[in-house]
């Protein structure tokens, strides 16, 4: 009977791991960033290339910080969810203008509406190295202590809100006012 | 025919798409290290890639941060440190020991000590087998003289 049993566990435990493997991304790569403070930059705005921005100025009781660029064909599609959130629910979102070209940048705000606070220009792509940007569009969500508390690969919708990020900032705006 | 001629197109148009990763000049006693280094890191664009070969933006980034840093005169761990911080273990081709780990380290070896004992419990119990299929001194005399029983009447028949 044992000599019968075990390969049929074995089995079941090979398939068991690779059916857990089936639904995980491995595109998804844990963010070691998570739970440490902002990285510390300092660039020019998006809009005014005198205007220097820092590490600092991000602030409020939570903040979102996405990562985009005109080339990449997912931030257009997460676009209007982030104008959404900005004007109906007003939802504080910092831009990092990734490794782009500033005229395209500020024509594609005129063009598909502005929902960021402010952005930050990262030509070179530098800050993204920081802030450990390996795909474009990424959004982070940062507590009013500065301290990364989620990030997201990949594209916001308002079911990702909903599930990932809503309870985050219900968190972590509680602990505030207590 | 037409096919045949597509198909040899094909053939041939396909060994001009290989990309090859944008060169990135280091000063030559810094090369080797640098080659080093790149070969160590996972791109994680195309992560099937290590940063040296991958001809993505991401990873040519990269490549030039690891030239500057070993022009300021960084030592290799701090530069597989700083990828580490950013982007996680994962960046890592030769990922630390650590509890998280661990699996990954010792799973190899446990799966080769788990096999050896697993033949070690067959070979004996095999070895066991032919000892205690030998006869006793009462089956064996029992086994002659079915033996002969069975030849005598094998006689008598011929007779």
């Amino acid at each position: 009977m044992i000599r019968f049993l075990i390969p049929v566990l074995i089995f079941l435990v090979l398939t068991g791991f690779l059916f857990v493997g089936l639904y995980k991304d491995p595109s998804l790569v844990p963010s070691p960033l998570i739970g440490k403070p902002v990285p510390i930059f300092a660039a020019s705005t998006l809009r005014d290339a005198e205007k220097i921005i820092t590490n600092n100025d991000i602030q409020g009781d939570y903040a979102l910080v996405n990562v985009w660029a005109t080339w990449c064909a997912a931030c257009k599609q997460e676009h209007a969810v982030l104008v959404y959130f900005a004007e109906k629910l007003q939802v504080p979102i910092y831009g990092l203008n990734y490794k782009d070209d500033r005229a395209s940048a500020i024509n594609w705000l005129q063009q598909y509406g502005d929902p960021y606070v402010v952005n930050i220009f990262d030509e070179s792509g530098r800050i993204g190295i920081d802030f450990g940007v390996y795909g474009a569009p990424e959004t982070f969500l940062v507590d009013r202590n500065g301290i990364i508390q989620h990030k997201l690969v990949g594209i916001m919708t308002p079911d990702v809100w909903e599930k990932q990020f809503s309870p985050k900032i219900q968190q972590i705006t509680s602990k505030v006012t207590k | 025919m037409n096919k045949f001629v597509v198909l040899v197109l094909m053939a041939i148009l396909s060994q001009f798409n290989v990309v090859s990763a944008e060169i990135i000049s280091v000063a030559p006693e810094y090369e080797q290290r640098y080659k080093h280094i790149l070969s160590e890191l996972r791109c994680l664009v195309c992560q099937n890639q290590t940063v040296a070969e991958s001809s993505s933006g991401l990873a040519n980034d990269l490549r030039i941060e690891v030239k500057e840093m070993l022009e300021r005169g960084a030592t290799d761990q701090e530069i597989l440190t700083f990828m580490s911080d950013r982007y996680g273990d994962f960046v890592l081709y030769n990922p630390p020991i650590k509890p998280r780990t661990f699996l990954l380290w010792i799973g190899p070896f446990l799966l080769l000590v788990g096999g050896i004992i697993f033949a070690l419990i067959l070979v004996k119990r095999r070895a066991k087998n032919i000892t205690d299929n030998q006869l006793s001194e009462h089956e064996k005399q029992r086994l002659k003289d079915l033996l002969d029983e069975k030849n005598n009447q094998e006689d008598k028949n011929k007779e």
